[in-house]
């Protein structure tokens, strides 16, 4: 394998491992900030017995989000000298703009949040929490920036020629609001609110099937689901805007992720399929005219093709971006169903009273994980050939210094890492979910008179448990 | 040429990196040099004590590298580029070191299993041990020069940068940390652990001085583009005198039990050390043996005067107010180290 596509291989699998846990804190941090927020106005000690066990989970995310963040800071120049080249100027004025407002901010704070609970008073320590979550969520908007300066580049101008050209900033502004930045902002802060939510009440349905902290995990679980259901809305509202975005500035991934060869009048919206690229066929089920629709508002407008551009400026893998689209849409309307009718039943009054449900939401942690990871790839996969947009390809951002050798020991040595990483996140999570949100010096809520409270009530459901936590 | 209160934009951002990444030194230094201490430490408590007294702050040290590595990438890209992509090999067991690092902190408390907490202390201690002495390694070979082209496109073999001179950097920079993590440790401790301390601070001051003097040496006699500036300009000979000066008064304030005095000595000996080395290569950053035309320096390596301008800016908003929040979080935890539930 050559140095491009060992740089590519490496470069995604350590972008994408490291996406499964900067969601998490962003969507935790406003769980938790919500769970303070309770504890603060009511006073009642579950709300903080939440938060502190939260806030240990978020540690051991936000270690290991920081340990994979940090490796992708420096990839650009190691794997991509050129692109570093090209585009310091602007990105790199970002991801600067990033460390210096948003992760000092998060890092800073964390301190305090993690351990500072017998240090600073309960508003300084929900300060903090604030702090904390707002860093991650500044951090969001930096680094969207400099990827949808990639995706819709503006603000700028091409300086020199051949191995000198280089982008520089005309226009800061201009280029912090690019045409799709702030819609894929907020697309991606919905992602992230989801994955957090849908944790919390994934462990909080957990707990209440077990028939565990039966009062404190309703709580939590409540809190969870309205974020969920906040966010699964507001994602339909993003994700349909940066959809038109998408449309109206790339229009080769849109027809990439519609599985459109030619440009068709009126075009049809799928709802699930598969492109078969030699043939340039795309079979499934679709709604007659439904793209042109959702695009011009109009049922008889055409959409262009791929075959509308020249080879060798279009995404290759149309059925790879294809799939990963509709997988996103799926599981966001999925989430949509799925929380939109728990809060029915909430108002109802018999949200707990339903097993399956539950035991739907002890999975559901899966799916804004892999709606989120799914996006991106539709995102990236879909702008190829270019890294920049229309200005610079991926194939010519290579660092010249470096050898296929060198990456090769590099992939080896992240894949094992990573490997080893992943296995002992997943087991330390276990073990705290496990372990549950009392602390051992409660004595009077140790977990063994968990255990023996279990054993006298064989078969009960949830509801009929009473523990000693719940009568205080 | 646009400038700022009489100073080019392309200097001032030479002058903001550098401050950041001297931060960067004086902050993480103290717990990488903690962390590589971790081992000659022998009791449970004690390390658990030690681990504890970074605990609150290391993140947000490293921070300052993170900070560094966005300013370099938005300040100078060509050397951002050139740089990383030429020491490939060093910045990615570098970035594997943080990691295990990171995870080592964060993993050692969550099982009580004596071999788990002994593999956790060892991979904390390599990491940290290895990260100090990359660094210096770096440093280093970045001062001695890397053969560029004329596109400044590094040419060279991985093993070139295997040199007595970046080895002996790398052990200077690792002795100096330990002396300044072992100080910060002295402040945090109590007791025995402070005791036992206060022989580590003056073995590790003792190995400092040696590889210091040794490096120094060999600078003066070998690497003659790295002092001509001082040979030049005698006024600059301040600065050594400062040095020493400093390292003497680590050994004053440390017989006076004066510790806070000693760390801050200490800062001043490791911001002297590189206003010295960034000295002596302005208005180069990375020096071309090769070529001296092939030469990255602040002029032919910056980005646009319209960025320089915006970023500082952006410096001048975000500096202020990184200070005021790590001053807050160094305040929240001032004074010795007390565990409790919340602590590693």
């Amino acid at each position: 394998m050559d140095v491009e596509i060992l740089s590519r291989i490496q470069f995604a699998f350590t972008i994408a491992f490291h996406y499964i846990y900067p969601p998490l804190s962003i969507g935790l941090g406003l769980v938790m900030v919500f769970m303070e927020g309770m504890y603060l106005r009511t006073g009642i000690e579950i709300y903080q017995q939440m938060t502190r066990f939260w806030v240990k989970i978020f540690a051991l995310i936000f270690g290991i989000g920081v340990a994979t963040g940090i490796v992708m800071e420096f990839e650009f120049g190691t794997n991509w000298a050129v692109y570093s080249r090209y585009v310091g100027d602007v990105f790199g004025s970002a991801l600067a703009a990033e460390g210096i407002f948003a992760f000092a901010l998060e890092s800073g704070f964390l301190g305090v949040l993690i351990f500072g609970w017998n240090r600073v008073s309960p508003r300084v320590h929900f300060f903090s929490t604030i702090m904390v979550t707002l860093g991650s969520m500044f951090s969001a908007i930096w680094i969207v920036v400099a990827n949808s300066w990639q995706q819709t580049p503006t603000g700028y101008h091409i300086v020199g020629e051949g191995m000198k050209a280089r982008a520089e900033i005309t226009d800061f502004w201009a280029m912090v609001f690019n045409p799709s930045s702030v819609e894929r902002i907020s697309h991606v802060w919905s992602g992230s609110f989801l994955a957090g939510a849908f944790l919390v009440t994934s462990v909080s349905a957990w707990y209440l099937l077990k028939g565990k902290y039966i009062e404190l995990s309703k709580a939590s679980f409540k809190i969870g689901l309205s974020v969920a259901a906040a966010a699964s809305l507001l994602q339909l509202f993003t994700g349909h805007r940066s959809a038109d975005v998408v449309a109206h500035y790339q229009p080769a991934k849109l027809a990439a992720i519609e599985g459109h060869f030619d440009t068709l009048k009126p075009a049809d919206l799928y709802l699930f399929g598969w492109v078969n690229k030699e043939k340039q066929t795309t079979t499934g089920l679709a709604i007659p005219g439904g793209l042109s629709y959702m695009i011009h508002g109009d049922v008889d407008k055409p959409v262009a093709g791929l075959n509308s551009f020249p080879e060798n400026e279009r995404p290759g893998a149309v059925n790879f971006v294809f799939q990963t689209y509709h997988i996103m849409i799926s599981i966001g309307m999925a989430l949509i169903a799925l929380s939109l009718y728990s809060v029915f039943l909430w108002w109802r009054g018999t949200l707990f009273e339903k097993r399956w449900l539950l035991w739907i939401f002890v999975w559901a942690v899966l799916l804004p994980q892999i709606g989120n990871q799914v996006g991106w790839y539709t995102a990236e996969v879909g702008r190829q050939p270019w890294v920049v947009y229309g200005l610079l390809r991926t194939s010519d951002a290579l660092s010249e210094a470096v050898t296929a050798n060198q990456v090769m020991f590099s992939l080896i040595m992240f894949t094992l890492v990573y490997m080893l990483l992943f296995a002992l996140f997943i087991y330390l999570l276990n073990k705290k979910i496990t372990h549950g949100p009392l602390d051992r010096h409660d004595d009077e809520h140790s977990p063994r008179h968990m255990e023996m409270a279990d054993s006298f009530t064989p078969g009960a459901t949830p509801e009929k448990i009473e523990h000693p936590t719940d009568k205080d | 040429m646009e400038t700022f209160a009489g100073i080019d934009l392309q200097t001032w951002w030479f002058l903001v990196i550098g401050a950041v990444f001297t931060g960067y030194a004086i902050l993480d230094g103290f717990d990488l040099g903690a962390g590589a201490l971790h081992l000659f430490l022998n009791k449970e408590a004690s390390r658990r004590t030690v681990l504890n007294a970074i605990g609150p702050v290391w993140d947000g040290n490293e921070v300052w590298l993170v900070i560094g590595g966005g300013a370099l990438f938005a300040g100078f890209p060509e050397v951002y580029a050139s740089l990383l992509s030429a020491f490939y090999m060093p910045f990615m067991i570098f970035l594997v070191a943080l990691i295990f690092r990171a995870v080592s902190i964060e993993f050692r408390s969550k099982e009580p299993m004596l071999w788990w907490r002994k593999m956790w202390d060892v991979s904390y201690c390599l990491s940290s041990g290895l990260l100090a002495f990359l660094l210096g390694f770096i440093l280093g070979n970045v001062a001695l020069g890397v053969p560029l082209d004329k596109d400044h496109i590094y040419r060279g073999e991985f093993s070139d940068f295997i040199n007595p001179y970046a080895i002996m950097v790398g052990i200077t920079s690792l002795s100096l940390f330990m002396m300044h993590g072992a100080i910060y440790l002295v402040m945090k401790t109590e007791d025995r652990l402070y005791a036992k301390l206060t022989i580590i601070v003056r073995r590790t001051t003792i190995f400092f001085v040696i590889s210091c003097v040794i490096t120094s040496f060999y600078t003066l006699l070998y690497i003659p583009h790295l002092v001509d500036q001082i040979h030049n300009s005698p006024s600059m000979f301040i600065l050594p005198v400062i040095m020493i000066i400093a390292i003497a008064n680590i050994a004053r304030q440390v017989t006076k039990r004066k510790y806070l005095f000693a760390f801050l000595s200490s800062a001043v000996v490791i911001s002297v050390l590189l206003i010295i080395v960034s000295l002596e290569l302005y208005p180069t950053i990375i020096y071309s043996p090769v070529n001296p035309e092939n030469s990255l320096t602040v002029y032919n390596a910056a980005s646009s005067s319209k960025t320089l301008g915006i970023m500082l800016t952006v410096a001048a908003i975000g500096v202020p107010l990184v200070a005021a929040y790590t001053t807050f979080v160094f305040w929240t935890f001032k004074g010795k180290v007390k565990l409790d539930e919340t602590s590693y």
